[in-house]
């Protein structure tokens, strides 16, 4: 950005204004900067340097020609994103009120205050179809009503901010770009639900999102949006922050009230619900960010508007999350319906290096791997859940044919028994001895009987845990069960892992036709497993071997093969 | 409360709506295995927790399984108790647990009194474990001399944390750390003797398994018994007698005076002596104490200090009320005082020579034992203190019958008590005694009717307008110290006044001691025990404790004056203030 200052000062060039936005989402090709003129398209450049900042500012600000090989797609523009919780997301200053007012911000809690009763709003919101984004996906205009049919004289908004599903980054990236559309969005849900808090229950580790939030609702207290009598029309509604210490579990609701009361981050059981027995024992509506961040688009628009979008159960967008062996590492909302083919292929560029596509794993630890036969499902809640895995938060992790399934269960029960709060005994030693279960499978010593075993324990696990996080936590398991068993037999009967990822079950060794015997090999093993003599073909010990790997990484005749 | 027509395995009923559907499952007589489920009866215990996920069961129409012992029962509900899905699942909870618990059971402290040994034969778990892998392995915490804690043994089913934080209101216990690593523990896992924990033994009381245990000093009571240098004198609290018999399979409320005094002489206690004497002592010097402050403009109220865990409470809570209490030791650290002066000048024993042990219905009295204040010269005034469960435990290791016992009289003259002194037993109790003491004293006349119903009950805090002499005097009583410390937050804001209070940490007083026969959440064994003790106060001859005729004795030949120099130096004591951690 300096570079481009000083380029533009440079080239005297008066009419520009830089300024700095949230994340558009397309981190494959960041750092990027976006160049809107009036009447022209914008157009964005993606993988900018110091060097390309400049050229920029020559080529395209003063010489008005593009850079073609620098340009991406636009997001919502240029590809098939539709894009509503992200709208102002990488296009707006999110430390501005004024730009966000600029995008018609507070109008909708304007209109809600002044024209709209609160029965009305959550019939608008009813009638979108819209569903919670946070993974569990209960229609949230049901969760209003409940809220505002509870009666009690003090009830409270609970923005759920604690996105903690690995490679999930949607709601951080709304609220340091977009801090307003929640805060807006709370405040509506306050005058729905007859709340005059509200909370945003953020994790500690996102400094950025809780610096803007920290700024937008100082900004909207100054500006009369929040606090006493809104608007002038009586209303009042302000939100704190709380922070998070960074359990997984709190993103489940009734573990993060509980933490917000100060007490242990664990769950209790429902019911009673939060909207009928909350925080404080008040109720309280639990709202996951990117949920919000839809909500004055549909006040705005219309419900019909939103409900036009998606599918028959599964109303409006959703933002994925896309990582793994994919081109375009980002973030994508999608219409609902949109199959994992469209995204990985159409949106991600497909898989890196061209590889075959495996599995696409969706909703975090809690969810599943969808295998290619798949690759034609439509997204929504249901469909993802038929075929064992879930919606979640939207992260999606693309694996390829070099991904072991069993070490990424593995990976993910990891997490789980990190995470668990440990209150219910299923959740607390069972996934534990999933766990150990793969363990002994990736590492050459499972048996059939295990595989069994997994199955149902996890199905009993699902059955009968406490909250969300257990009852979905063998999902991994059980998804790559279901649709990758072959290769959990080949682990445990032919002890072989096809990807070539579980160590325990390689063997590395020498070609002795291409071996040169040039001792490299020999001198780099840190086991010094490897025996040889200059000139002659070199062997590896099996015995000592470490599987490290390092004796294939140092060859330079290919002489040394994985097994 | 309207009704709702429920179904469970197939039986209609009909219930109201705010029963659970294990509480509704009780009255069609469908038994649901539990484990970390406990009904105390008490609005303030509420154990919510369903974290054992045992009393899982099929609900139709609901996906998933749902815990019985928390789900509240909804018009038309349709319950299955024993489908294979809800057996496999009380099975796996089961299994999961045992695969993460020491298979020391031969040996364990609570064999055959362990909620979840119990649970495991009851679902037939048999032959080997179904789930294997990493144990759980902690290092026991052995810091005090009260509480054994080994969490090992701990299924985290949260009992004792419920006990200590919203019932005793101290804060000791509690869940730490996440997953397979859950371990409930004091705060910055300190000792537990370096905390404000009080000793009170309630979490010991609800655990079902041997996470939290008493420290056993049987066989060092064995050793001093079998030590012919040493006189060994035992002496018995009367909670003890109302709950022994249990331990024998006796029916809970059946006073077993006589066949334990036999017991404590079969097992070869030199002497066998009543801490009810004691007892009756204490209300000499407390209402001595209490008409003191009465006449002389002293503070008030007075609180009773017997309760060995309510002392160590506020010392920790209330440091700033430290002067109200009354200073009079417990009636067994009295009694230990007396034993080891007047009694052995009294009879030529040499006081090196005797060992006090008590028989007590409490693990706060092993910690209070080893008080420094409590000792002369290096000598404790009581040596070792065993529980209720610890003299059962010695009983049977002598293989004794119990239930054939012929009754024995306590020997005297330290065995000799009063029904004021029984009555200590239960909540309300030391406060009624020292009611029908001081009455007489103040007034000069007979008390006639000595049963002061509204100070007696399960209800948490009571409290009574007694007229003395004119004077409107104003009494409260509160068991368990949550209840305390709402009485006493009342009386530093000065929103509630009284002349005296009696506060005992336990539930129904001391008959619910910490180290009493283990009551598995049955609250009907603490009213028995309770109505036990009532009875044998009506039954004795003398019931105020001035009347004691061997308490006389000991003031005219041994103590003087109540509440002066030499009561004072064997019978007082005094408080310190202590960090609340």
């Amino acid at each position: 950005m300096a570079a481009m200052q000083d380029e533009i000062q440079k080239l005297e060039i008066t009419d520009v204004e830089l300024i700095r936005v949230g994340c558009m989402g397309s981190c494959y090709a960041e750092p990027t900067f976006e160049v809107v003129r009036p009447h022209q398209p914008a157009v964005v450049y993606g993988y900018v340097d110091q060097d390309s900042a400049r050229e920029i500012v020559r080529i395209h600000l003063a010489g008005n020609r593009l850079l073609e090989h620098q340009r991406i797609p636009k997001p919502g523009i240029d590809d098939r994103q539709v894009r509503i919780a992200l709208r102002n997301c990488g296009t707006i200053d999110p430390e501005s009120l004024e730009d966000y007012i600029a995008v018609q911000g507070y109008r909708a809690l304007g209109q809600c205050l002044t024209t709209k009763t609160a029965e009305g709003i959550i019939q608008e919101v009813i009638g979108s179809g819209l569903r919670g984004r946070g993974g569990g996906g209960f229609p949230t205009g049901l969760k209003w009503k409940t809220t505002a049919l509870a009666r009690d004289d003090q009830k409270y908004i609970i923005c759920n901010a604690d996105e903690g599903d690995p490679g999930a980054f949607m709601d951080r990236s709304i609220l340091e770009g977009d801090p307003h559309s929640v805060l807006e969005a709370m405040a509506i849900a306050g005058h729905a639900v007859g709340a005059s808090q509200g909370y945003v229950y953020i994790r500690a580790e996102y400094p950025l999102a809780v610096a803007r939030l920290l700024i937008a609702i100082e900004q909207a207290q100054q500006a009369g949006l929040l606090g006493k009598n809104i608007m002038g029309t009586g209303f009042d509604f302000d939100i704190d922050i709380k922070y998070g210490a960074g359990a997984f579990v709190c993103g489940e609701e009734t573990s993060l009230i509980h933490s917000i009361e100060g007490d242990r981050g664990e769950p209790s059981n429902k019911p009673p619900f939060p909207a009928e027995s909350g925080l404080w024992g008040r109720p309280s509506s639990v709202n996951n960010v990117e949920t919000l961040a839809n909500i004055t688009a549909i006040i705005l628009k219309g419900p019909d508007w939103f409900s036009s979008i998606g599918t028959e159960q599964s109303k409006g967008t959703k933002v994925f999350a896309l990582a793994g062996k994919i081109k375009r590492v980002g973030l994508y909302e999608v219409p609902m319906g949109i199959t994992v083919r469209e995204i990985v292929y159409e949106m991600g560029g497909g898989i890196i290096d061209d590889k075959a596509f495996k599995a696409a794993q969706t909703g975090g630890p809690s969810g599943g791997c969808i295998p290619a036969v798949y690759l034609d499902t439509p997204i929504d809640y249901d469909s993802l859940a038929a075929i064992g895995s879930m919606m979640g938060s939207g992260g999606m992790i693309i694996m390829d044919e070099n991904d072991c399934m069993v070490d990424v269960a593995k990976f993910y029960l990891e997490f789980i028994v990190e995470e668990s709060c440990g209150k219910c005994t299923p959740c607390r030693i069972g996934n534990k001895r999933l766990y150990e279960m793969l363990d002994k499978i990736t590492g050459g010593k499972g048996s059939l009987k295990d595989l069994a075993k997994l199955k149902e324990l996890g199905e009993t696990i699902k059955d009968t845990s406490l909250c969300g996080l257990g009852q979905s936590s063998p999902n991994p398991i059980l998804s790559t069960l279901k649709y990758f068993h072959q290769e959990y037999v080949g682990h445990v009967q032919d002890k072989k892992c096809q990807a070539g990822r579980c160590s325990a079950l390689l063997a590395y060794c020498i070609d002795p036709e291409k071996c040169s015997g040039c001792m490299v090999c020999v001198k780099k093993c840190p086991a010094q497993c490897i025996e040889g003599a200059v000139k002659k073909p070199h062997r590896i010990i099996q015995d000592k071997c470490i599987k490290c790997g390092s004796c294939m990484a140092v060859c330079k005749f290919g002489a040394i093969e994985k097994r | 409360m309207n009704e709702v027509k429920i179904e469970i395995n197939g039986v209609e009923l009909s219930a109201p709506a705010d029963l659970t559907i294990l509480q509704a499952a009780r009255l069609v007589d469908v038994d649901i295995p539990t484990l970390c489920h406990l009904d105390l009866h008490n609005p303030q215990v509420a154990f919510k927790e369903a974290s054992c996920r045992v009393c899982m069961v099929e609900i139709e129409g609901r996906k998933n399984l749902a815990p019985a012992c928390i789900t509240t029962i909804t018009e038309g509900m349709r319950v299955k108790t024993s489908t294979p899905r809800a057996i496999r699942a009380r099975r796996t909870s089961v299994e999961l647990l045992l695969s993460d618990h020491p298979q020391d059971c031969l040996v364990c402290e609570k064999n055959q009194n362990c909620d979840l040994q119990q649970l495991a034969a009851k679902l037939g778990l048999r032959n080997e474990l179904k789930y294997q892998g990493a144990v759980s392995c902690y290092e026991k915490d052995c810091s005090s001399n009260s509480i054994q804690r080994n969490p090992d043994k701990c299924v985290l089913c949260r009992r004792c944390e419920i006990m200590c934080n919203d019932f005793q209101t101290c804060g000791v216990l509690s869940a730490v750390g996440r997953g397979f690593e859950t371990i409930i523990k004091p705060p910055f896992g300190l000792p537990m003797m370096e905390t404000a924990c009080t000793f009170c033994g309630q979490c010991v009381a609800v655990c079902p398994t041997a996470a939290l245990s008493e420290m056993s000093v049987v066989s060092e009571v064995w050793d001093a018994i079998n030590n012919p240098d040493k006189f060994v004198v035992v002496q018995t609290a009367p909670a003890v007698r109302v709950a022994l018999g249990e331990e024998f399979g006796m029916e809970p409320g059946q006073a077993v005076t006589g066949k334990m005094v036999a017991l404590l002489r079969k097992l070869g206690f030199d002497r066998v002596f009543d801490t009810d004497f004691a007892a009756d002592l204490t209300i000499i010097e407390e209402a001595s104490e209490f008409v003191h402050r009465l006449q002389h403009n002293g503070i008030l109220p007075i609180l009773t200090s017997c309760c060995p865990a309510w002392v160590k409470f506020f010392e920790h809570q209330f440091p700033d009320l430290m002067a109200i209490p009354s200073s009079c030791k417990s009636p067994h650290e009295m009694f230990g005082a007396i034993a080891k002066s007047y009694y052995c000048e009294k009879f030529g024993i040499d006081p090196q020579r005797l060992i006090v042990v008590s028989v007590m219905p409490c693990l706060a009295k092993k910690y209070e034992a080893a008080r420094p204040e409590l000792s002369n010269k290096g000598s404790r005034n009581v040596d070792y203190v065993i529980t209720t469960r610890e003299l059962a435990k010695m009983a049977k290791e002598a293989a004794i019958d119990f239930k054939v016992l012929e009754d024995e009289v306590f020997d005297n003259p330290l065995g000799e008590s009063t029904g004021a002194s029984v009555i200590f037993g239960a909540t309300g109790g030391v406060i009624e005694a020292t009611l029908r003491t001081a009455y007489e004293w103040l007034t000069e006349t007979t008390l006639e009717k000595v049963d002061f119903e509204e100070l007696r009950g399960m209800k948490g805090i009571k409290s009574a307008t007694v007229k003395i002499n004119g004077m409107d005097v104003r009494i409260a009583v509160a068991h368990g110290l949550g209840n305390a410390r709402t009485l006493l937050e009342s009386i530093r804001d000065g929103s509630c006044r009284y002349h005296a209070i009696e506060i005992m940490a336990c539930p129904g007083g001391c008959v619910g001691g910490g180290g009493q026969p283990y009551h598995h959440g049955d609250i009907e064994v603490l009213k028995a025990r309770t109505r036990a003790i009532y009875n044998e106060d009506r039954n004795k001859t003398l019931r105020k404790s001035h009347e004691n005729p061997y308490v006389q004795e000991l003031y005219k030949e041994f103590l003087g004056k109540p509440y002066q120099d030499k009561a004072i130096k064997f019978l007082h004591t005094h408080y310190t203030e202590r960090e609340n951690i």
